[in-house]
């Protein structure tokens, strides 16, 4: 009993210590129920973050295009019956867009903007061809919104006029590797020889096989768009709020914006469908913590009724005795919490050590996130008090001549 | 005459008041006991003794009649006032469940005042070492209270209930637990508490010997007050 600590702290560890076989095993429960917590939080961060991290890391969050082209049916009396077809939408520049480019690029919220003319080609070595998308593009823009030098495996991200970066499995297809030259035609009938600089992994096959890169120059040659672009690309500081940006982007600069979270809806509706499971499974981990303190808590005021009829006796008042067990609550929450913290981040580690791919990387990186534990503590802090409210006030309202007697 | 310590009037306490199986268990006490008195409750089983001892250690409300405890009329107080003028001006010794067991015999004897003031400090385990003293138990001081024998337990009890200094002292059987010895033990522990200290005790106890040694016999039959006696001072001391 140290001087200076208040009467509820010093009741209530003691009575945790006096019960230490329930506390033990709360404490277990406590700990284990805050660990799946904690792994299953990080589990759904890791995995939201890779997937968000390898989509983005290959495509810009924003893509402006020019409006689609539509059909304007003459209205005439005797056209009523006409039958109006979709028009073809061919390769067209954004209007103006460099003044599009300045006026987006100074919003803001936007992190950079990068000018894109790109179209269908044909890439030819020899007798073998395979159609593939020419993306031109200005290096020194474009690489601040996808950094292709970084996932260059041959070669270098250079972008002269008669370069070209591809894909690892067009190069493969092509049997061409850093130095070789290929012959690009587009559907116009424009053609040019250019020299493979580097080949680049974009993570996945489609992209590998389809995405090669040339300068805008060359691009806006080949595919008949000289002085235009096909799109821009933007990237923006929180890529939650694509969506709304892309929104006052087209509002303002009547062009289509399309955003990563519009063209990526499946992805988006996977990741809910795992946020609301995993918050139900969180919810209901919670509720069995909240329910098992609450039930030892009940049993340790019965045991202790007698205890608590002499201390009311003695002048403790129903504030006091509420208070020791609400603490206790809030000590079972807290110790349980920190425990159960441990326990979660040796699980995230091993999770991370032995779970692998084929290839020996992880499975996906799960983040300690420090803010996810203290978080934890908090609020198992917050579940065992609120566990304890019933026991407390059952306690504190206990007949203290009934209590004694027994 | 000296000043009243507890002042009962017209003290009636009835259970199930307003039903069918409404009962009284008391029916109107009067009794005042002063300062210094070392009283005897005796009376059968479910006379109304341990009624009326809960009635005057502010345990439980009376259903009519009024009530004070050291100069202080209690009817009217709210809980919180109740609790408080309990832990400081009543000290309780109760037959059974003497101590809290979590707690060394220390730590049992500073409780009352920590309760009261909210901390510890060495003010308090001095004043409870020297009541741990005055009982004889200075070595055990450090043992937890299931750890010492029934009349040592009784006795570390006494102590806590001297802690806050109280005018009154209320047991309740504090004897009946234990073998012939250590009651008489206790019991002188009492009694010498009473005499060096001017407290005034009432100890309910069906022993006719130990009853004897108090200045003062309150007899209560089927919740009436049927004797009250006061045994002469020469008496007491050759007993």
């Amino acid at each position: 009993m140290r001087n200076g600590l208040p009467f509820e702290w010093i009741a209530s560890s003691r009575f945790l210590l006096e019960g230490r076989m329930q506390s033990v095993a709360i404490l277990a429960g406590v700990s284990i129920g805050v660990g799946v917590i904690i792994f299953m939080s990080a589990a759904l961060a890791g995995m939201q973050a890779n997937f968000i991290r390898r989509v983005l890391s290959a495509q810009a969050h924003i893509v402006l295009l020019p409006p689609q082209e539509v059909a304007r049916p003459l209205r005439e009396r005797s056209a009523e019956a006409a039958i109006v077809q979709k028009p073809y939408q061919r390769v067209r520049s954004i209007d103006q867009w460099q003044k599009t480019m300045k006026e987006v690029g100074a919003m803001a919220a936007v992190s950079a903007v990068s000018p894109m003319a790109s179209g269908p080609v044909l890439a030819v070595r020899g007798v073998a061809s395979r159609a593939v998308t020419a993306m031109g593009v200005d290096p020194d823009l474009y690489y601040r919104i996808v950094p292709l030098p970084e996932k260059i495996v041959a070669g270098r991200a250079r972008l002269n006029v008669d370069d070209i970066i591809i894909g690892t499995d067009l190069a493969n297809d092509l049997g061409v590797s850093v130095g070789d030259k290929i012959v690009v035609t587009s559907g116009a009938g424009a053609g040019a020889t250019l020299t493979i600089s580097g080949i680049v992994d974009l993570g996945t096959k489609g992209a590998n096989q389809r995405n090669t890169y040339v300068a805008l120059h060359t691009a806006q040659a080949l595919l008949g768009l000289v002085g235009g672009v096909s799109s821009i690309d933007v990237t923006v500081q929180d890529v939650y709020a694509a969506e709304r940006i892309a929104q006052a982007i087209a509002a303002a600069q009547g062009v289509e914006a399309d955003s990563w979270i519009l063209t990526n809806a499946q992805f988006f509706s996977a990741v809910n469908a795992q946020i609301v499971a995993n918050t139900t499974i969180r919810f209901f981990v919670g509720l069995a913590i909240a329910f098992g303190i609450a039930a030892v808590l009940i049993v340790s005021v019965v045991q202790k009724s007698k205890e608590i009829g002499i201390l009311r006796a003695m002048g403790a008042s129903r504030g006091q005795i509420l208070r020791v067990f609400l603490l206790q609550g809030a000590v079972l929450g807290l110790l349980g919490s920190l425990a159960g913290s441990a326990l979660g981040g040796a699980a995230i580690y091993l999770w991370q050590t032995f779970v692998r791919n084929p290839d020996g990387t992880p499975l996906f990186p799960m983040e300690q996130d420090p803010r996810l534990f203290a978080a934890a503590a908090v609020l198992a802090t917050l579940t065992g008090l609120a566990a304890a409210v019933a026991p407390a006030m059952r306690g504190a309202r206990l007949d203290p001549v009934v209590a004694i007697r027994g | 005459m000296a000043e009243a310590v507890v002042r009962l009037a017209g003290i009636r306490k009835a259970y199930n008041v307003g039903t069918p199986a409404e009962a009284e268990v008391l029916h109107g006490i009067d009794v005042a006991l002063e300062k210094g008195d070392l009283c005897a409750l005796m009376g059968p089983s479910g006379s109304g003794k341990s009624t009326l001892l809960n009635i005057v250690g502010l345990l439980d409300r009376p259903t009519s009649g009024q009530l004070s405890i050291d100069g202080r009329e209690s009817s009217g107080l709210d809980d919180r006032a109740l609790t408080e003028l309990r832990g400081r001006s009543i000290g309780f010794v109760f037959q059974y469940h003497h101590l809290i067991p979590a707690f060394t015999a220390l730590e049992n004897v500073m409780m009352p005042m920590l309760v009261d003031r909210g901390r510890p400090d060495d003010a308090m385990r001095e004043r409870a070492e020297s009541l741990l003293e005055s009982v004889g138990l200075t070595q055990w001081k450090d043992n937890l209270a299931t750890n010492m024998s029934g009349g040592q337990q009784q006795r570390v009890a006494v102590a806590r209930a001297l802690a806050m200094n109280p005018a009154l002292i209320l047991a309740d059987e504090p004897t009946g637990n234990l073998d012939t010895k250590s009651a008489q033990g206790v019991f002188d522990l009492l009694r010498e508490v009473n005499r060096m200290r001017g407290t005034t005790l009432l100890i309910v106890t069906h022993n006719h010997e130990l009853a004897a040694q108090c200045g003062r016999i309150v007899e209560i039959v089927d919740g009436r007050l049927t004797s009250d006696r006061r045994i002469h001072q020469e008496k007491r001391s050759t007993a």
